[in-house]
């Protein structure tokens, strides 16, 4: 924790920054947790390691500045999920935003799988979260997001999210999400939330889908996945409570991954 | 420069294609989600400060001099959903139609040229407005304005709204127009990756719904 | 990029009557017309008779999208590539009238795939006595009207009846079941028309839509020649 909050008056909150990096050899050269956002090696169910992100639990507070950089290196395949829902609950001063900054980068011939666990965001809080991601041409990615407004039968706080993507240094996506009682007017409106408490993205980039892409579907009425403008396949997905939307993402998922493991041999060879 | 050439641009008469698209307000009205005045304003001041602040940006960024094949990119990354893209694309090419009649100018043919089968809609307009002589601003002010009177003027004819009706939304939305155009224009000044890129999921995920539907009447 | 055309004709002169290779355009020939009348019958029935002579394709404008050309689609007059629905928004005449861009698109985009093209018709949806086609989409229009529409609505005239380039009284095999009187109906059009051409046509008749057709053959004669 490099600034620790000093009393009850301190005007900041939490500064802490988490880093990890991967690198073929399976090993994981940087592994170093910072304040709220501690980091274990845990069993890896599939090729490569993978990294937990424990503790998460309490933080983001109103004030905090919180940021995980992850570097995954050419060739090296990489799962990092977290053990339990993060809720951004609100800060000592109610006015004060919580800032929490995602850096991942992936190299030639690597794989990172982003899969955390959900965002909740409490009645009272504030978030802004900024995920940006840096692929190499042969990178391939895996990311979910999840944003829950509110807890059970609870008002959402306010949160801003933005996702952004390069793949090759140029811009595959780039979304921003604002919601709640801070955010512009209409984002409960028909356009956008229509009443749905839940929302999430799934992003799989894998230059296979610029040789073979995949056609657009409904996955429901409220669900579906595209194909991007570049090599990369997107879920948008709303649902009334979070349980209901990883149903659909893990479908999608599954199916995503089924489609891939079928172009393993030519993916392999490009290694 | 004269600033009645905005009025031009933005004039819902301008043969630019607008008419035929409903902003996602048909599929909007097919789930229920747009029913009377009050529901469709809060859609169009959803999608206002959503793709309408992103479109807005664009556009603005347009008019101020950047690189049209850069925003055009930028657009793409803002646009996931195929149906939008396309619908953006083929509204492109027909605003360059219009806007090449209206104002002729070289940054519009270099355009349409790097362009054959149409950039993006917000792209073409803000290079529309500044071969007019108009301002980032006045790009901003346009997308706005398009942003919620198509969907408006669509649910008139969907749900045989009281036209007065729809108009008073417009009139009341027109604050929060002023507010997106100026954060469209002051984004604007700033680096291409950096402009807006607020989205609406639903209006994402019905965009692709609608595009398969056997039967419409509109065509996003 | 050639260069070597003003780089702003194809756009700024939508009636121009060349692409931007140079080459010449396709003739466009409109057909609008009250809802039933038999626009997309007379469609279907030039399609049969022009198409082994002449490159052909069509362009509907339908209220609800892709119906018409669903049904030239299933009577299998042309091959799909060479039919195209324009979505209009619930206004057809808009579409054909005050903003023809979609429409411009598709029969450019027509040129560009299934090229060249001798003949595009572009049928509006069916829509009121009001309704005419821009002079920047078409080179020609054809109104069509018929005798169970009711036999006043020559006199009555409007625009369509009055100026387009052709006008069709279609279905008179029906005019002894609707009680039309086709001479007076004759009489009428000649009163709004003065020299512009009529057409009585029954398409089930033995004749069919033969004069239609040899009427668009002279349009095109005067087109190419």
């Amino acid at each position: 924790m490099s600034a620790p909050a000093a009393g009850p008056q301190a005007p900041t909150g939490v500064r802490a920054t988490a880093r990890i990096a991967a690198a073929a050899d399976g090993s994981l050269p940087l592994l170093a947790g910072d304040g709220p956002l501690a980091l274990r090696r845990t069993r890896a169910t599939r090729a490569g390691s993978r990294v937990t992100v424990v503790g998460a639990m309490t933080a983001p507070l109103g004030g905090d500045r919180l940021a995980i950089e992850t570097e995954v290196r050419a060739g090296a395949r990489l799962t990092v999920d977290s053990a339990a829902a993060t809720v951004a609950l609100p800060g000592r001063d109610p006015a004060a935003e919580a800032h929490y900054e995602v850096r991942l980068r992936v190299g030639e011939g690597a794989e990172l799988r982003w899969l955390p666990e959900q965002l909740v965001c409490a009645r009272g809080s504030r978030l802004r979260m900024r995920t940006r991601v840096e692929l190499a041409p042969t990178a391939r990615l895996v990311l979910r997001e999840e944003q829950v407004l509110g807890r059970y039968g609870e008002q959402p706080g306010t949160l801003a999210t933005r996702l952004t993507a390069h793949r090759a240094g140029r811009p595959l996506l780039d979304q921003e999400l604002h919601f709640g009682p801070g955010a512009p007017g209409g984002w409960d409106g028909g356009a956008v939330l229509a009443g749905h408490r839940a929302v999430g993205q799934l992003l799989v980039v894998d230059r296979c889908f610029g040789t073979d892409p995949v056609e657009p579907r409904m996955l429901g009425e409220t669900a579906c996945l595209v194909p991007l403008a570049g090599p990369g396949v997107l879920v948008t997905a709303v649902a009334p409570d979070a349980l209901l939307l990883r149903r659909t993402l893990d479908a999608a998922l599954e199916a995503l991954e089924r489609r891939s493991a079928a172009d393993v041999p030519a993916h392999a060879a490009v290694r | 420069m004269t600033r009645s050439a905005l009025l031009v641009l933005a004039d819902g008469r301008f043969p630019a294609g607008g008419h035929a698209h409903s902003g996602g307000a048909e599929a909007a009205v097919a789930a229920g989600r747009i029913r009377d005045a009050a529901t469709l304003e809060a859609f169009c001041r959803g999608r206002l400060h959503t793709t309408g602040l992103t479109s807005a940006a664009l556009a603005a960024a347009a008019a101020h001099g950047h690189d049209p094949a850069k925003l055009d990119e930028a657009a793409d990354a803002r646009t996931p959903s195929p149906a939008l893209r396309a619908a953006a694309r083929r509204l492109g090419r027909q605003l360059m139609r219009a806007a090449r009649a209206a104002w002729p100018g070289p940054e519009l043919d270099a355009l349409a040229q790097a362009f054959p089968k149409g950039a993006h809609q917000p792209v073409v307009l803000g290079t529309a407005a500044r071969s007019a002589g108009l301002a980032p601003l006045d790009a901003g002010y346009a997308v706005a304005y398009e942003t919620v009177g198509g969907p408006a003027t669509a649910v008139v004819r969907l749900l045989g709204l009281d036209p007065f009706q729809a108009t008073a939304v417009l009139a009341r939305l027109a604050p929060e127009m002023d507010a997106v155009a100026e954060r469209a224009a002051a984004a604007a000044r700033g680096p291409v990756d950096e402009l807006p890129a607020a989205s609406a999921p639903l209006l994402d995920i019905t965009a692709e719904a609608h595009a398969g539907w056997p039967v419409r009447l509109f065509a996003s | 990029m050639h260069l070597h055309h003003s780089p702003d004709a194809p756009a700024a002169v939508s009636a121009d009557a060349h692409r931007p290779d140079g080459s010449r355009r396709a003739l466009r020939i409109g057909l609008g017309g009250p809802v039933g009348s038999g626009k997309t019958a007379t469609v279907a029935a030039l399609c049969r008779e022009l198409r082994d002579k002449l490159s052909l394709a069509v362009v509907t404008n339908d209220i609800y999208t892709r119906e018409d050309a669903e049904f030239l689609l299933r009577n299998a007059v042309l091959p799909p590539e060479r039919i195209q629905a324009v979505e209009t928004g619930a206004c057809p005449h808009t579409a054909i009238r005050d903003d023809i861009s979609a429409n411009l698109e598709a029969v450019e985009e027509l040129e560009d795939t299934v090229g060249p093209l001798d003949l595009i018709l572009v049928e509006s949806g069916g829509d009121n006595l009001t309704a005419t086609f821009s002079k920047g989409l078409v080179d020609a229009q054809i109104f069509v009207i018929d005798v169970a529409g009711g036999d006043d609505i020559p006199r009555k005239g409007g625009p369509g009846v009055t100026t387009a380039d052709l006008l069709i009284v279609n279905k008179t095999d029906l005019a002894p079941y609707v009680g039309s009187d086709l001479e007076r109906m004759a009489r009428d059009a000649k009163e709004q028309r003065g020299d512009l051409p009529v057409l009585f046509t029954s398409l089930t008749g033995p004749q069919g839509v033969a004069p239609v057709a040899d009427w668009v053959r002279g349009q095109l004669a005067a087109w190419t020649g």
